[in-house]
């Protein structure tokens, strides 16, 4: 009952005017950011964090995961109205709603996607409130030897987990983790991998990395396919959005499927991509109306975005109880808490709740404000999405630049960026993924410590890492991750050689 | 580089060789990693494990994962099959190349004027805009900025000859 008391102390916190000012600020940002092509909610709060180092830390994660709210309910306006998805997880969001869309359905559709969106991330955030503290106090007797078993457990779902072949994604992970370790070597305080260069002796920042790697990755891409915007005109109206809303309740299994698909897919750091798919195929197949899927159902819509914003919403509840983000927004995110002076991670909820009360009150009220946000002002932002390309292309660039300069006051920074944005674009186009790489960069130091610390109590035996019940538990669980497509595998033929020609 | 000695078909560069180009060079990563290490001592020091331990590993493993993505590129990537046509790459190299010189001009002539030549430069070569729309843009971005950043958040941004001539 402490949570609840908590709880309600956090929603104090966030009702000061200013909060609330900087939540809506936030929304309207997230959702520009949402439907830019190239601005995405990774490199979009990572551009515009360094406007809130001089803010107090609540108020400065209140906008910044207002803004990521935004930025998920803003993919599923492009993909609706343009057939261009905003952001990754609004792909699947496409395949109904833009159906519905040419039907004169938009805003049907829209008012769905952002209910769904809604009631994905109520749920999310539901389980967040009660399910983080417990994560968090179980976490406070972990040793190094179980932290490093969950950052194992992390990086092995993504190797197995991930849709992009498995030594694509170890190769691009294993970059991360050695781009981390330039610079100065935590442990040891040795300079290494610097080959003498001085701009490196910091290493790399995974802020540069993030809006190099997505931003201007991102805007290489779209050149590329050489966009152009015909939209679908939008018009929300109450009469819309209540009849959508009394349809809405139809679809409850559906919805609440998609709650836990995203949640689980969320807090294993899968993603709210393969969760909105997954989601989506999942509704396919079972939903009686299935075979219409793909040519505007209601349905198809819901599945994906309740999925999507269930999975971005609990990519927090590690990243705030284990100091594990749960996706490169996750990160970017925990980033901010250490220049803020804040150690992510289980003691966070004994030394800072006020800090993590407020962050969980602002997402029940930064989602329900969101809602209401999209409602009423999706015409503007497809009017914002009407800025032809070669306007905005070269702002985004400039954001871009100003963004990875206020990070560390460095020009050397920029041209750094400039360097992961043409990295981003050859490894996104040969099927690397970029958010392993993005959360090695953030936790390669704070795995590699856990591991040598590890290694040093046990005097160098990996038998370190079976060494209890929990940390076995834990590496085993990972193991399973790291191997889960053989094993799916040789499940459905053990299957198959079950039960013969019965289905299929 | 690889690719432009394969002009399959002539229409692009050919996604085999581009992938095989990309394996190639990130085991040249691992080795450049594998060989940092060795220089801080790979082994085990007074303080246990000394700091070329893990990025030794690491070396190693992306080296074993770019040889299997190598050899993969190699068996299973269809010979006909684009990285992307070179109408679409020039598109690329068209935002890449000024991009470039954008982000090196920065320390020299500040972020403001690089920002207006940059956005003008697009507005004026991919988009074909009037002088009247293109200068509004170039010239009001960059002093939005300003406000914003100088003015009211107080973070001050790399600033040139022609600022200091302004006395900004």
């Amino acid at each position: 009952m402490e949570e609840i008391a908590n709880l309600f102390h956090g929603f104090a916190v966030v009702i000061q005017p200013f909060n609330i000012l900087l939540m809506v600020v936030g929304i309207l940002l997230g959702v520009i950011i949402g439907v830019l092509p190239g601005l995405g909610g990774a490199n979009g709060v990572a551009i515009l964090l360094p406007l809130t180092f001089s803010m107090p830390p609540t108020s400065a994660i209140i906008m910044l995961s207002c803004i990521y709210w935004g930025a998920l309910f803003g993919g599923a306006i492009t993909s609706v109205l343009f057939n261009i998805p905003g952001e990754p997880w609004s792909v699947a969001t496409t395949f109904d709603g833009h159906p519905m869309a040419q039907q004169g359905r938009a805003g049907e559709a829209l008012t769905a996607a952002f209910t769904s969106s809604f009631v994905g991330a109520l749920f999310a955030v539901l389980v967040i409130t009660l399910v983080a503290p417990l994560v968090a106090k179980f976490a406070l007797q972990f040793g190094p030897a179980e932290k490093f078993s969950v950052y194992f457990l992390a990086f092995c779902s993504f190797i197995g987990m991930g849709k992009e072949p498995a030594f694509k994604t170890v190769a691009a992970m294993m970059i991360g983790f050695a781009l981390a370790a330039v610079g100065l070597d935590s442990v040891t305080g040795q300079l290494r991998l610097t080959f003498g260069f001085p701009e490196l002796l910091n290493g790399f920042d995974f802020l540069i990395a993030v809006i190099g790697l997505f931003g201007i990755g991102e805007i290489l891409l779209t050149m590329e396919e050489g966009l152009s915007f015909k939209g679908r005109a939008a018009g929300i109206n109450p009469k819309v959005v209540l009849q959508t809303w009394a349809e809405l309740p139809r679809y409850w299994s559906t919805s609440l499927r998609s709650c836990i698909i995203g949640c689980w897919m969320g807090i294993s750091p899968a993603g709210a991509t393969p969760a909105s798919f997954m989601s989506y195929g999942i509704a396919k197949r079972v939903s009686k109306n299935g075979h219409k899927f793909g040519t505007g159902e209601i349905e198809g819509v819901v599945a994906p975005e309740t999925a999507a914003h269930a999975a971005g919403t609990s990519a927090l509840l590690p990243m705030l109880s284990l100091g594990v983000p749960g996706s490169p927004t996750a990160a970017v995110l925990l980033g901010g808490l250490l220049i803020w002076g804040l150690q992510p991670g289980p003691l966070l909820f004994v030394e800072q709740k006020d800090f993590v009360w407020g962050l969980i009150a602002s997402m029940y009220l930064g989602n329900i404000a969101g809602l209401i946000i999209v409602l009423t002002t999706v015409p503007l932002f497809a009017a914002i999405l009407r800025i032809p390309f070669s306007i905005i292309a070269p702002v985004i660039l400039v954001l871009c630049a100003i963004g990875a300069y206020t990070v560390h006051n460095s020009t050397f920074d920029v041209v750094l960026m400039m360097a992961f944005g043409v990295l981003g674009y050859v490894l996104k186009k040969c099927n690397y993924p970029l958010a392993p790489m993005v959360l090695a960069i953030v936790l390669g130091d704070k795995a590699e410590e856990a591991f040598r610390q590890s290694l040093l109590a046990s005097q160098g035996k990996l038998a370190v890492f079976w060494s209890n019940g929990l940390v076995g538990t834990i590496m085993a669980l990972g193991l399973i991750a790291l191997f889960w497509p053989i094993i799916q595998d040789g499940w459905s033929r053990l299957r198959d050689l079950a039960m013969p020609q019965r289905f299929l | 580089m690889t690719d432009a000695t394969s002009r399959d078909g002539g229409g692009g560069p050919s996604h085999r060789w581009v992938e095989a180009g990309v394996a190639v060079l990130m085991a040249l990563f691992g080795v450049i990693v594998i060989v940092g290490s060795f220089q801080v001592g790979i082994g085990w020091g007074p303080e246990g494990p000394k700091s070329g331990f893990f990025p030794f590993y690491l070396g190693v493993v992306i080296i074993g994962a770019s040889v299997v993505n190598l050899f993969r590129a190699m068996v299973e990537i269809d010979r006909e099959r684009l990285f992307a046509d070179w109408d679409q790459l020039g598109q690329v190299i068209s935002v890449v190349i000024p991009s470039t010189i954008y982000v090196l001009a920065i320390p020299w002539i500040g972020i403001y004027v690089a920002s207006m030549l940059l956005i003008a430069l697009f507005m004026k070569w991919f988009g074909r805009y009037g002088w009247s729309l293109t200068l509004s843009i170039a010239i009001g971005i960059p002093a939005i900025t300003y406000l914003l950043f100088e003015k009211w958040f107080l973070i001050p941004l790399p600033k040139g000859p022609i600022e200091d001539l302004l006395g900004l």
